[in-house]
């Protein structure tokens, strides 16, 4: 019964983990390059959501491929649009204190709250039509979704390899780093900063809305959902180090499992379980899991 | 900015020295009554405050249509409870202080309605509890203005059990999934008690209180499938409930386990084909579109039909418990009006609600002279498919009247629990068709 | 000095005949000094560089604390419920001040984020004693032995959140001009060259953050006793940044800045629930960024710029 117990708590939480660990990606890489963490990451999170239900309900959803490229569109449509938005207004802010420009995401945050009323409503969205496409199976006589089971989980480590990849082999990937490293050498060394910072805005900005699209069909879209995932891969980002990808995978894995491990053994522990996490690894570990201690500057 | 505040400010000061003016002789009719309404329109429970706020425009405008209470027009003044409990509770005194709201419709939640009958009754103002469930805003309190028009969470939990009983008693295993609040964690105290007394062999298998607003329930869905007990419950509503339902009937869970979902009422529509055939449901009341009683009823009939074709829903039961406020509302005054000779004070209006028997929608309630507290029968009914609507809807719908399930005026709600006997599953009957 | 003094006496007159001119106007003024006192502890902090989203804990912990005392032993007078919240948060600061000094920008906002959210699950979860989301109810206490109706309570209480207010910016604005005060704020323009000063920065934090946790926890409990109930949704995060909103609007130049900006706020937030009920959110969310855009030095800075073109200073 342990072994069950153990082999089915994994399995719960790794398709959480998926989901998480795209949000906090997107949070933590934007972090990593222009020093900014985007509170509105959380409205994002939301749109992507509501936009990939209403393009499921516009192409109908018949088949799987449609089902799927309404999640895809949505989410870069999405993160195109809002991530091309929040760049140009944190342009306005470039030179000021990183403090105010985290301020000034906030209120973006609190306007989306209350746009993204206006044009959805305040009825619960769900499509799921992809969710029955895929089916299910059968695990230690406990029936899982394949979307849950497999293709969240599989996104998200593909999504990692995928931005691996392109960082460390591609010259704007290699750039990106540079910039990360040291802006004003990567500057000097005739790097376009400004062009690495909204390419790395837009990548961000639809990882965020990419995990609202993946989340959508199996959860219910309400007011008020970025909030709650805003904080969560906060915890997930700031346990991991911010602005580490590989980092945040793990992060958020670790949080999933204890999530699901909580709800079989001792569920009261459920929600407090991340933050908990995240207490005890800054207490040990200052910088994150995995963040190498910088020299100070003087 | 300061100076748009300071010329309304002075404004504000002008009008109401021309109402203190004229507030000596309070029982003048007013030229219009306004009456405040707290509802959710942000924050998640928005499912019930906005389809409410339609309820009450539609409601309002057909009675100003018709002339309003004895010829004084009424005008709404809504408060939206998603600012959070402080804001509210000024917003509250402003509506009452400066605006001069003469009744307050508040609140939605278990939470705000315990924040606000405490003031209602300093400010001296009749305030009705249209929606929150909680028994401990009421009981024990002794108020002379604070009245709640529908059931408290006693009834509506006792008569789950009643219910749950009658249609389903042959059940060893039950396990609990709700959300994680105040009411999650009250309705499933109340449920257990009862539940354990009248059944001492169930056995509760697991009690999950998974966040509110929480996204995702694979961890519970698996652990309910390990478990596989004969019962699961939830009284968790909104995007949480259709999110847990979804999740587990995507996994088949609802194969092996019986649902019973004592707010589900609310979720039917938006889950569509979601939910299998032959899960319990209540309703938080007797109201149901499809109430087999007055579906026929020239009043309900015409109301689902006029609130279908405004916001393109069926009306659920917040909004029944919306028109049933201001059925009382307009049943009070009429009462008020006919003791005083005129229009009443804001203390004969107190008293028009202790007593007071009116018809919403659906049976007509009555507001207990003791306790201000109303007696509203409870409505159950189990899921099945008809051809005319895409979602599910009701049938062998049962009613469980309030009174043997509700805790008799002056009496301690844990107390009077532990005396709830088997009587009161022979008191749930059957829906007749009229 | 002088001028100052007359124009705190002139203001605080003036909202308090606002207070007792329009009733209704007492609750969102007692509120905006709360929200003021716990964002000037926010401009403690700011003026050191570090920003906290999880001070609302603070003002948690005291309310909690006013309304378990206020409960157990119903004769406590309300002055002394006030001062035992308040220490509440000040012991509670002096703790986990010691560990959250270590830290730095956004890992000492985020720490302080994740130890206001534990709490405030605790709170939510620990049903039996902290009466979960529904919270518990502050019975109206006596004041200075006085039983009072709640009109007249409301209206103590308005006056000694004045009172409270103009000792608390004196208090602030001394230590801010005290060496303490001025090595503080230089943590956030140089911290190095501080240490080699032989000043230990962790300690002037630490000071600091005790500082901040007090007033949090001194508009904490006058929050409770003025609402007459104290729920979780008082630590949420949200409304940590609110308080960092309030800080930000108001500036940190001077002490006073945090309660021109809470004023300012609080009928911002009451006007435009108000009269475009659906979307107070979207109107407050542009004022920030509107704020932040033409007075990054917050409502202070437009009274300051001026005084120092007066003076002559830089």
């Amino acid at each position: 019964m342990t072994r069950d117990i153990l082999i089915l708590a994994l399995l719960d939480g790794v398709s959480y983990a998926g989901l998480l660990f795209l949000v906090a990606l997107g949070l933590t890489f934007i972090f990593g390059v222009v020093r900014i963490l985007n509170v509105a990451h959380g409205s994002l999170y939301a749109c992507g959501g509501y936009a990939a239900a209403t393009l499921g309900l516009w192409l109908g959803g018949g088949t799987l491929g449609a089902s799927l490229a309404a999640l895809i569109g949505a989410s870069i449509a999405v993160g195109v649009v809002l991530g091309t938005l929040l760049m140009l207004l944190l342009r306005r802010f470039q030179d000021r204190d990183p403090i105010l420009q985290l301020l000034v995401t906030f209120g973006a945050f609190m306007i989306f709250e209350d746009l993204q009323r206006m044009i959805w409503g305040t009825q619960p969205y769900f499509v799921a039509d992809v969710v029955n496409q895929m089916g299910t199976s059968e695990v230690l006589g406990v029936v899982y979704m394949n979307y849950q089971l497999l293709f969240v989980p599989g996104a998200a480590i593909a999504i990692f390899a995928l931005l691996q990849w392109f960082l460390k082999h591609t010259l704007t990937g290699r750039q990106i780093i540079a910039v990360t490293h040291d802006r004003e050498v990567a500057t000097a060394m005739g790097i376009n900063a400004k062009r690495i910072a909204y390419l790395t805005f837009i990548v961000g900005a639809m990882l965020g809305s990419l995990g609202g699209a993946l989340a959508s069909p199996t959860t219910s879209l309400v007011p008020g959902i970025g909030a709650d995932m805003i904080v969560l891969s906060f915890a997930v980002v700031a346990t991991a180090g911010l602005g580490q990808i590989s980092g945040a995978l793990l992060t958020a894995l670790m949080i999933g499992l204890a999530r699901s491990f909580c709800v079989y053994l001792y569920p009261e522990l459920e929600v407090v379980m991340p933050y908990v996490i995240m207490v005890l690894v800054l207490l040990v570990r200052p910088q994150g899991l995995f963040t190498v201690a910088q020299a100070r500057r003087i | 900015m300061f100076r748009r505040v300071a010329i309304r400010a002075s404004l504000l000061a002008a009008f109401s020295c021309s109402l203190l003016a004229t507030g000596a002789q309070a029982a003048d009719k007013p030229a219009e009554l306004k009456v405040g309404i707290t509802t959710f329109m942000s924050g998640s429970a928005s499912v019930f405050g906005v389809p409410a706020k339609a309820a009450a425009e539609m409601y309002i405008d057909s009675l100003n249509a018709k002339g309003g209470i004895d010829g004084v027009k009424v005008r709404p003044i809504f408060i939206d409870e998603g600012v959070g409990g402080d804001r509210l509770l000024s917003e509250y005194r402003r509506v009452v202080q400066e605006e001069r709201a003469e009744l307050m419709l508040a609140s939605i939640s278990s939470g705000n309605c315990n924040t606000l009958a405490p003031v209602a009754e300093d400010l001296k103002v009749v305030n009705l509890m249209w929606d929150c469930g909680t028994e401990k805003a009421l009981e024990g309190h002794g108020y002379k203005y604070v009245f709640r028009p529908q059931a408290n969470a006693v009834t509506e939990m006792v008569a789950a059990v009643a219910y749950l009983l009658k249609v389903n008693p042959d059940f060893k295993t039950i396990a609990v999934v709700n959300q994680d609040y105040a009411w999650g964690r009250d309705s499933w105290d109340i449920f257990r008690t009862v539940l354990t007394q009248l059944k001492p062999d169930v056995k509760v298998v697991a009690e999950l209180f998974p966040k509110f607003g929480a996204p995702d329930f694979s961890a519970e869905v698996s652990r309910l499938q390990v478990l596989r007990p004969d019962v699961v419950l939830s009284t968790s509503w909104g995007g949480d409930l259709d999110t847990f339902v979804r999740q587990a009937s995507q996994r088949g869970l609802l194969r092996t386990s019986k649902f019973y979902l004592p707010l589900g009422e609310s979720s039917l529509e938006r889950l569509g084909q979601t939910l299998p055939d032959g899960v319990l449901i209540g309703a938080r009341g007797d109201h149901y579109f499809l109430e087999p009683r007055y579906v026929n009823d020239e009043k309900h009939k015409t109301f689902v039909a006029n609130f279908k074709e405004k916001t393109g829903s069926y009306p659920i039961y917040s909004v029944y418990h919306m028109i049933q406020s201001l059925d009382a509302m307009t049943a009070a005054y009429e009462k008020a009006i006919k003791a005083a000779g005129g229009w009443p004070t804001e203390e004969q209006l107190a008293d028009a609600f202790r007593g007071l028997e009116f018809r919403g929608l659906t049976s007509s309630v009555t507001i207990r002279p003791e306790d201000g507290q109303g007696l509203e029968d409870q409505l159950f009914g189990m899921t099945t498919s008809h051809p005319d609507y895409k979602f599910k809807v009701l049938k062998d719908v049962m009613i469980v009247p309030a009174a043997p399930v509700t805790t008799p005026p002056g009496q301690h709600t844990p107390d009077w629990l532990k005396t709830v006997n088997a009587s009161i599953i022979d008191a749930v009957q059957p829906a007749q068709a009229q | 000095m002088r001028p100052s003094l007359i124009g705190a006496a002139i203001a605080a007159a003036i909202l308090l005949a606002v207070g007792f001119g329009f009733p209704w106007l007492k609750i969102p003024l007692i509120l905006a000094f709360c929200y003021g006192m716990a964002a000037l502890g926010i401009g403690v902090l700011l003026r050191a560089g570090q920003i906290s989203f999880g001070h609302a804990m603070y003002a948690c912990i005291s309310g909690y604390t006013v309304a378990f005392l206020g409960s157990r032993f119903p004769g406590l007078d309300g002055l002394l419920l006030i001062v035992l919240g308040t220490a509440a948060s000040i012991v509670a600061g002096m703790l986990i001040g010691a560990f959250v000094v270590r830290y730095r920008e956004i890992f000492f906002g985020m720490l302080n984020l994740a130890l206001s959210m534990v709490l405030f699950t605790i709170l939510g979860k620990f049903y039996a004693y902290t009466g979960g989301t529904d919270g518990l109810r502050v019975n109206r206490p006596t004041l200075l032995g006085m039983d009072l109706s709640r009109p007249e309570f409301e209206g103590a209480l308005l006056v000694l959140a004045i009172l409270a207010s103009l000792a608390v910016i004196w208090a602030v604005q001394r230590y801010f001009r005290s060496s303490a005060g001025q090595a503080l704020a230089a943590i956030k323009t140089n911290e190095t060259r501080l240490e080699y000063l032989g000043v230990s920065a962790r300690k002037l934090l630490w000071q600091g953050y005790v500082l901040s946790a007090a007033l949090c926890g001194l508009s904490g409990s006058l929050f409770g006793l003025s609402q007459g109930l104290v729920t979780p949704e008082m630590g949420y995060w949200l409304r940590s940044g609110e308080f960092v909103f309030i800080a930000i609007l108001g500036g940190s130049g001077h002490a006073v800045g945090a309660f021109v900006g809470a004023l300012l706020y609080e009928f911002l937030k009451m006007y435009a629930a108000a009269l475009v009920s659906g979307a107070w959110q979207l109107v407050l969310g542009a004022t920030l960024i509107v704020i932040i855009y033409f007075l990054p030095k917050g409502l202070v800075g437009l009274f300051s710029r001026r005084r120092s073109a007066v003076e002559g200073q830089p």
